[in-house]
């Protein structure tokens, strides 16, 4: 089961670029299209990063007490900052062990 | 020099810069994967098969928690989606290559190989061997992804559970928006999507991404039509 989806995940990654890169062309492209790909990591990522703060283990809305919510404010704001990747990434991972081990 | 050769190297060093991000990311894959479950083939094989990155960590989040196949399958396609728009966008510098030549750079091509290609290919739409450019840029890409999946395997195995590991799967896609933020249209799909997925988490089937997402979109084109009208 695992392995029928990494390997059809795999496909239709390869697929979608394979046939993009064969067959499509940008210049044929409508703008809307073009615009709303754009749009695809901030439409899509937002939906991983918010449950992984809000919620707990068991999906219940955790408010109080939760490390993560001022971890991931210090992260957005270094993010905004300095639009550094890996800045963002340590300084949001030094801010939540700063919390849960102090 | 052999052109080919200075092409590839030139692929190679240009991409470099965006290269340092991908360590701790491929770290992160690797020991996520094994702290949520998965074995050290599995979750290599997500590197080496799908070669997707964010959607790895989707594959292995939703396939852990429980999402059906056809939603962990669905979702990491959506995650991935955005390489349409890389495929085409080189397309009419690649369209006249051999099959061979379209399968292998297809594997290889990435946000950060796109990314430096791009640029290049603008600038060089003659050469004839211009694709040793994309060749260099991905496959050095592809190496550094390999490997660093395979230490964060490793360090998987043996990173203690009280480090909170999973709270870096949030964090890398926070550090994957940092160039979104500014922007007022975009900070609204982000919110929109991001309050949608805590409200719809309980939806069947795990659905949530799926559903949040593609509400996101459809009210991304929404703005998109509104801008229009405005600026008319």
């Amino acid at each position: 089961m695992i392995w029928y989806g990494i390997v059809i995940s795999g496909i239709l990654n390869f697929l979608t670029k394979f046939l993009s890169l064969s067959y499509f062309d940008t210049s044929k492209m409508s703008p809307n299209v073009k615009k709303i790909l754009s749009y695809v990591p901030s439409a899509v990522f937002p939906a991983i990063i918010f449950p992984g703060i809000f919620l707990d283990i068991n999906g219940s809305i955790d408010l109080e007490n939760n490390p993560k919510i001022l971890a991931s404010v210090v992260a957005v704001i270094i993010g905004v900052l300095t639009k550094n990747i890996l800045a963002t990434i340590f300084i949001g991972l030094a801010t939540y062990w700063c919390l849960i081990f102090i | 020099m052999n052109n080919k050769l200075f092409l590839f190297i030139k692929g190679t060093l240009d991409v470099l810069p965006l290269l340092i991000p991908v360590v701790p990311f491929g770290i992160i894959l690797g020991a996520i994967g094994i702290e949520l479950g998965f074995t050290p083939l599995e979750t290599f094989a997500t590197s080496f098969i799908i070669f997707g990155g964010a959607s790895q960590i989707v594959f292995l989040q939703l396939l852990s928690g429980g999402a059906s196949s056809l939603i962990t399958i669905t979702s990491t396609f959506v995650v991935n989606s955005r390489h349409l728009l890389y495929g085409a966008s080189l397309s009419e510098y690649l369209n006249k290559l051999s099959i061979g030549w379209k399968i292998l750079l297809s594997y290889l091509l990435t946000d950060q190989a796109y990314a430096v290609s791009n640029v290049y290919f603008k600038k060089n739409k003659t050469n004839e061997l211009k694709h040793y450019y994309l060749l260099g840029s991905g496959f050095s890409l592809w190496l550094i992804w390999q490997l660093f999946t395979l230490i964060g395997i490793f360090l998987g195995s043996i990173v203690p559970e009280e480090l909170g590991l999973a709270y870096t799967i949030p964090l890398t896609f926070i550090s994957l928006l940092v160039g979104y933020f500014r922007r007022l249209d975009h900070l609204i799909i982000i919110l929109i999507s991001g309050s949608l997925s805590i409200i719809l988490y309980n939806a069947p089937l795990k659905s949530y991404i799926i559903l949040s997402s593609f509400t996101a979109l459809i009210l991304a084109f929404i703005l998109i039509l509104l801008k229009k009208r405005l600026t008319k």
